[in-house]
Formats: C-alpha cells, structure tokens, sequence
C-alpha cells in the first residue's frame, strides 16, 4: 500500500497540472463550450437509443422507462467521473512507445499522478451533465420508497461506481506497461462496462451476470444498490447486505489496481521496453 | 559531502529481448545493454559520453536518472540509490533529452516553467532569478507565451535547458543536446553549457554525437561501445590510443610523383597538391623543413586527426580483437 505522504503529494500535483490544463483550455473558451456540448451530445445518443427502443415496448427485462434511466444515470454519471478524473491513463501505451513516459519518471511527483492529469479535459463534464440529468428525470419520475438507508445509498453509489471504475482504468493502463496497443482491451471493460450497466441486469444471460458480479464485480456501481432502492430482485440469490457492498468492494479493487500499476511500472523500469 | 559525485562501481544492464520466431512461437535472447561500467563524475566536472547508436549510452543516462533499475553492480548520484529514490533525486539533478522534451507540449512555455515551480517546490524568489538568467542567456523572452509544439527545434531545446535548471539541479544530464540543431542555436547551447558550468560549478553529462560538443566542452570524454567503457580520459589522450595520424596538406609548384619522405607515406594526390600522413605523436617541424629542402614548395597545411575516424578505428580494433 501506498504510504499516505506519497498519496498526498500525488494529490498534489494531480492539482496543479489539472489547473494548468483547465486554464489553458479557458484560453479558448468557445472551442470548450462546443466540445462540451458535443460530448454531452454524443453521450446523449446512447440514452435516445434506449428512448427508441421504449417507444415500441413498455419494458426491458420487466424494467419500465424511468427505472432502466435510473440505472443508466447512476452508471453514466459514476462513469464521467472516472473519466473526467482519471480517462488519460489511457494514453499510457502511447507514452511508453514513444518513449515520453521517461519524462514523467524524472520528475519529482507520482507518474500516476502525472500521467492522470495530463491534458485534464474540462470538456468531459459533458457526459456527467448527461448522466446526471438522465438520473434527476428518473428520480422525479420514480416512485421510490425512501428510506434514510436509500438514500445514504444514492451519495455512495456514484462515490463507489467512480471509484470503481477509476480502478479498471489504473489496472488498464498497468497491463499497457505489458501489452502496449491493448488500450481497446480497457475500452472494451470501461466504455463497454458502462454500456452493459445502462441496461437492467435481467436483460442478460446469467453467466454474464455472474462474471459482472464476481470477476470484474462492475456490478456494486449500480446493479445490486440500485435494485436494492428500486425494491426489486437481483437475478442472483445475493444476500440484502451485498447491496451496502459498494464502498468495500471499490476500495478492495483500489487496492488492487494499485499493486497492478506499481507491477507494471516496475517491470517497465526494469525492462525499459 | 566530498568526493565522487557520481559513483558507478560494475553496473550491468540485461535486456530479455523476446522477438517473434513464428506462430506464437517466441525465442528469448538476453541483451547487455551495459556491461559491467565503472566510473566515477566528481562535483564541477563536465563529461563526455560518446558511442555509436545501441552503445548503451542512452541506458546508462536512464539508470543515473533512475528511469531504469539497473540489474546489477552499485551505482550512487549525490548519495542516491537512483531507481530506489527516483523522487527524491529528481530535486537534485536536471534532464535534457534531445529527441523529446519534459515540457508540457499543448502549453505555453511560461506555463511549463509554472508548473515547474510549483512542482519542485522552488522558492520564489530562486525561480525568478534563475528564470530571468535563463530567459535571458538562452533568448527565450518572445517564447514564453508560445505554446511548445509551435517552437522549432532550436528554440525547444533552449526551453528545456531551462525547465531542466529552474531547480538548481547539481548535476544536469543532456541526452544529444545539439542533435539536429542549427549551428547558431549549437553555438548557443553550447556557450550557456559552459557558463553554466563555470559560475554555478554544476556538473555535466552529455551524450553526444558530435564530437564537436565534446571539444567545446568537455575535458574529460568516456567512450562506451557495446555497453562497454573503452575509453576514460582527456580528448587529447584519445588519439593516442587510436594510434591516428595528422595530415600534411602540400602544394607544390608542379604535378610530381609522390613525395618520399621516411616519416610520412603520401596518402593521396590531385595534380600539384599531396596528402602526406604522419603519427599524431609526432612533429610536424623536421618533416616540414625535410620536404621544403627536397621539393618546390608552395603552400601546406596540417590537419589534426579527425576524432570520429580515431573513434571508428577504436570500434575497429576492438572488433578484430
């Protein structure tokens, strides 16, 4: 485990380099509303096709409209927030082909950090708009009986999904340090995970399920909280608790993608590749 | 702290290189990238590094800067163990690679030197000085507010000289430094080098394939080939080693068979002029009087050795031996 200065000095310069990069962006203001925009509006095609498909049955996989939005909603929004804090690292594989990876390394602050906040875009605020909004429009439509213990839920759900998320790109990138074009690897367990999370998990087969929950457990972003406040079942018997499970199981994934990423860059320094 | 600087004792880096044999079939070879290099850089000096591409010098900046963890011997820089404290040594040394730079590219440059500041903790009142100093010795003023990928390659590098200094670093790494720069911006870079090593007393590695840089700078040249140190000591010393000769340029008044003279042999001739080679170690003078007594004379020149030829028969002999 990191040691708490190391995290606070990544903080650190997270910061700085993420405000450097907001400044300049804010050098060029109408190119950032239009980007924004078009983020928000290419994220928003996801949730019209969900729209057309409501407007030829009543459910999905026994889901009404309002309650299949409040599941994209809380995938989307958890989702932009990994992105807008930690969607660079993407760029991981691209940095260790061309060799400027090593700059990072000479400088005084983590390389996650570093790497995390590089080109910090402003713009991805966009699709959090657009999840957030789907999420507001199915909370007034919903019906839900709140309970003190649901809505605590709400806050640690978005809190967790992002952490979670966070987490798969972190892994993502630190298996880049091996195999250095597998960024469409990541985006096939990010940009797809959210994708598959938008959609009632009574929609897919269960072996699918199964892996979502277990293997690479996307499903603690809003699948078994979210049933849990809809008051419905999850397709697998899973005790009531596991829907309190979210923060548990993103600092456990944290954890690992950590030591991932601290595997990857020590074999990147060692190999040099 | 006294003494060594830089302290390699016996590093070694291996390589695996893994290399596609057929259908994931793979075979896996092990490449010295370094092979057992022992030196040590005091405080104020200013080195040469040289070798051809692939000769390991690239790695070796790379495990002084602790990019890279060496796979085996010791190696120390102000104290450090690099790849063991990569952070806290990166406070104390400068990096300047030639072939990509640490700015940050979409930004203006003064943004790069802003987060600079604030990175390594400079105080204010250091950082306005040594920015002032560099914007001022490297030609930077009309620069600062131009984003990095719009800069030529010239003004980039003196860019990041100076991001590399802002720090105060005590020793300042350059990999290639001049590599594909104008000879107005060599001459510039290499100028503030000098100075730089003169007043702040900051100690100096370059790798380098221009041997000019070498002789500009550095009194000391190391000369590593297949991760092996072949060669550490003076310029000057390099051509003994290398065995090389000088060249006696002659012009004489009219076409003659070559010039026979027991010192020298005649190397080439295009009609009335003669190149005559002759040892390094020895002087130019009797061969000189020798020949004006014997020939019609008309004009000459000596030419010292040309350093890379000293360096490619170095490579030669090493790879007859």
């Amino acid at each position: 485990m990191a040691e708490p200065g190391r995290v606070a000095e990544g903080l650190r310069a997270y910061r700085m380099i993420a405000v450097m990069w907001i400044r300049s962006t804010m050098a060029y203001r109408a190119s950032f509303v239009m980007t924004t925009v078009a983020n928000f509006a290419a994220t928003a095609l996801d949730f019209v096709a969900i729209l057309l498909m409501f407007s030829r049955v009543d459910a999905l996989g026994g889901y009404t409209l309002p309650e299949v939005a409040f599941l994209y909603g809380l995938s989307g929004t958890a989702f932009g927030l990994a992105d807008l804090t930690i969607g660079s690292m993407e760029r991981l594989g691209r940095r260790v082909r061309d060799g400027t990876l090593d700059t990072l390394l000479v400088r005084p602050a983590p390389v996650l950090a570093q790497l995390a906040a590089d080109r910090f875009a402003l713009r991805r605020l966009g699709r959090v708009t657009q999840g957030a909004l789907v999420l507001g429009y199915a909370l007034t439509s919903l019906d839900i009986a709140w309970t003190p213990l649901k809505l605590l839920l709400m806050p640690v759900m978005v809190v967790s999904g992002a952490a979670i998320f966070s987490a798969v790109f972190v892994a993502g990138a630190a298996f880049q340090f091996v195999a250095q074009d597998a960024s469409e690897v990541q985006n096939a367990f990010t940009y797809g995970g959210t994708t598959l999370l938008q959609y009632p998990p009574t929609v897919f087969a269960k072996e699918l399920v199964r892996g979502v929950t277990f293997v690479l457990p996307l499903a603690f972003v809003n699948w078994l909280p979210a049933t849990y406040v809809l008051g419905r079942p999850y397709p697998l018997d899973l005790p009531v608790w596991t829907a309190f499970a979210p923060p548990l199981v993103a600092v456990g994934c944290c954890a690992l993608a950590g030591a991932a990423w601290r595997t990857g860059l020590r074999s990147y320094r060692s190999t040099g590749s | 702290m006294d003494g060594d600087f830089i302290e390699l004792d016996r590093v070694e880096k291996v390589f695996e290189v893994r290399r596609k044999t057929g259908f994931l079939k793979r075979e896996r070879r092990q490449v010295r990238a370094v092979d057992s290099i022992s030196f040590t850089v005091p405080r104020g000096e200013m080195v040469g590094y040289i070798g051809p591409n692939g000769a390991g010098k690239s790695t070796t900046i790379k495990m002084l800067t602790g990019i890279l963890t060496p796979s085996g011997g010791r190696l120390r820089v102000a104290g450090i163990d690099p790849s063991r404290e990569r952070s806290r040594l990166a406070h104390r040394i400068g990096v300047v690679f030639g072939q990509r730079t640490t700015l940050w590219w979409d930004l203006p440059l003064i943004d790069s030197y802003r987060l600079v500041h604030r990175m390594y903790r400079i105080p204010d009142g250091r950082y306005r000085e040594n920015l002032d100093r560099c914007v001022e010795l490297l030609d930077l003023a009309d620069l600062l507010d131009v984003p990095v990928r719009q800069l030529s390659l010239g003004q980039r590098m003196r860019g990041d000289i100076a991001a590399a200094l802002l720090h105060d670093p005590e020793v300042l790494y350059l990999d290639e430094p001049t590599i594909g720069l104008d000879v107005i911006s060599k001459a510039k870079v290499r100028g503030f080098l000098r100075d730089l090593n003169a007043e702040r007393g900051t100690t100096v590695l370059l790798t380098t394939h221009d041997l000019q840089d070498i002789e500009q700078l550095c009194s000391r040249v190391m000369v590593i080939d297949h991760g092996r140190l072949m060669y550490d000591g003076p310029l000057a010393g390099l051509h003994e080693v290398g065995e090389s000769e000088r060249t006696l340029v002659v012009d004489l008044e009219r076409e003659l068979p070559p010039i026979e003279v027991p010192e020298a042999r005649v190397v080439k001739v295009e009609g009335p002029r003669q190149w005559l080679a002759f040892p390094a170690s020895g002087s130019a003078a009797p061969l000189v009087a020798r020949i004006a007594a014997e020939y019609p004379l008309v004009d000459l020149s000596v030419r010292e050795p040309d350093i890379e030829a000293v360096i490619a028969q170095m490579y030669a002999d090493r790879a007859t031996a």
